[in-house]
């Protein structure tokens, strides 16, 4: 909000359905029958990986699609490098940082997703990720940027844990809709 | 549909201030986001954040940025308030900054907040900060530099913070 505006209460930012994670956690979660209503997407996300090592990975597919038919730019840090990432022809959409069995048990990492004009059936989809986490001085982050090489609009959205680990308890993800004018 | 994005509260300085406080906030939402536009009449400096009045240790951060052609990344640790974005000290609101603080009534994990902040000509910055604490934040106070303050916001900087409420 720029200095002597009012401050923005959008309408049009609607929350469709969240997952938390219970007891035992899972390898994945999916938003099924997502309605094409909205003009825009996002998912807001706190999540830990059950993997035995400092970090783990949520990685993002649609549409049941586990095919070769998506790519990713990551610019990312790790303590003071920095550096970048990306990867083409894989079968997931960004690598989303998540802190793992060796962190402290009650830090968790978040991202911020949003997917943009996901019902189009005229382009591909593009989505744009900030997310990360951070350890008591060490620690990862990411702003990124991915394609799903595919004109179908999205109806679900799956986040699984990219070495085969899970999800652990407490782990939240929220799906919201952005409707246009 | 009930609202899921709402303010909750606006703070606009019309004089040069030492911090901004967000207090008594609602338990009743999922996420919040602050949206801030501010600046500083020193030189630069951090824009530091605290829960809760918890002026202890329990603060860290990790940030990469792009200054120029330039990119860069530090952390740090055990810190006395945690990390938003830095400012410069010519006088004008030239930051802007976007910060997401998610699950904060949790009392099972640590917070952590995330923020993408610009400042027109010189910076474009992302920073993760944690709060080691597993309390439901129940308030925010912003200002600016380590020493919490080392100097004012200036008059015209602007905080709002919203409440986001999932299903």
């Amino acid at each position: 909000m720029l200095a002597g505006n009012t401050a923005f209460s959008p309408s049009s930012y609607e929350s469709i359905a969240t997952v938390t994670v219970g007891s035992g956690g899972t390898s994945s979660i999916s938003f099924t029958s997502i309605p094409a209503t909205y003009s825009h997407l996002q998912v807001r996300c706190m999540a830990r990986s059950s993997r035995s090592a400092n970090a783990g990975y949520g990685v993002m597919s649609y549409n049941s699609d586990t095919g070769n038919n998506y790519s990713y730019h990551s610019l990312y840090a790790q303590g003071t490098a920095v550096a970048g990432d990306n990867a083409s022809n894989v079968f997931y959409q960004t690598l989303i940082y998540f802190p793992a069995a060796s962190r402290a048990a009650s830090i968790f990492g978040i991202g911020v997703v949003d997917i943009l004009d996901y019902a189009n059936t005229n382009k591909y989809k593009t989505v744009r990720v900030v997310d990360g986490y951070d350890s008591n001085g060490s620690g990862e982050l990411a702003a990124q940027s991915g394609s799903w090489r595919n004109t179908n609009a999205i109806t679900s959205i799956t986040f699984t844990e990219y070495n085969g680990n899970n999800f652990v308890e407490y782990s939240h993800f929220a799906l919201y809709g952005i409707k246009g004018a | 549909m009930a609202i899921t994005y709402e303010p909750i509260a606006t703070t606009t300085l019309s004089t040069a201030t030492a911090s901004v406080s967000f207090s008594s906030i609602p338990q009743t939402y999922t996420d919040l986001l602050i949206i801030g536009q501010l600046g500083q009449s020193a030189s630069n400096n951090s824009v530091r954040y605290r829960y809760n009045s918890d002026s202890g240790t329990n603060y860290s951060y990790i940030y990469m940025k792009g200054v120029g052609s330039g990119v860069g990344s530090g952390t740090e640790a055990n810190a006395t308030s945690g990390y938003i974005t830095e400012t410069s000290g010519d006088g004008g609101l030239n930051c802007i900054f976007k910060c997401n603080i998610l699950n904060y009534t949790n009392t099972t994990t640590y917070k952590t907040l995330i923020t993408r902040s610009g400042r027109a000509s010189e910076l474009v910055d992302l920073v993760v900060s944690m709060w080691r604490n597993t309390s439901a934040i129940t308030s925010i106070t912003i200002a600016q530099g380590a020493s919490f303050p080392t100097n004012n916001l200036i008059s015209g900087s602007t905080f709002t913070l919203y409440g986001i409420k999932a299903a």
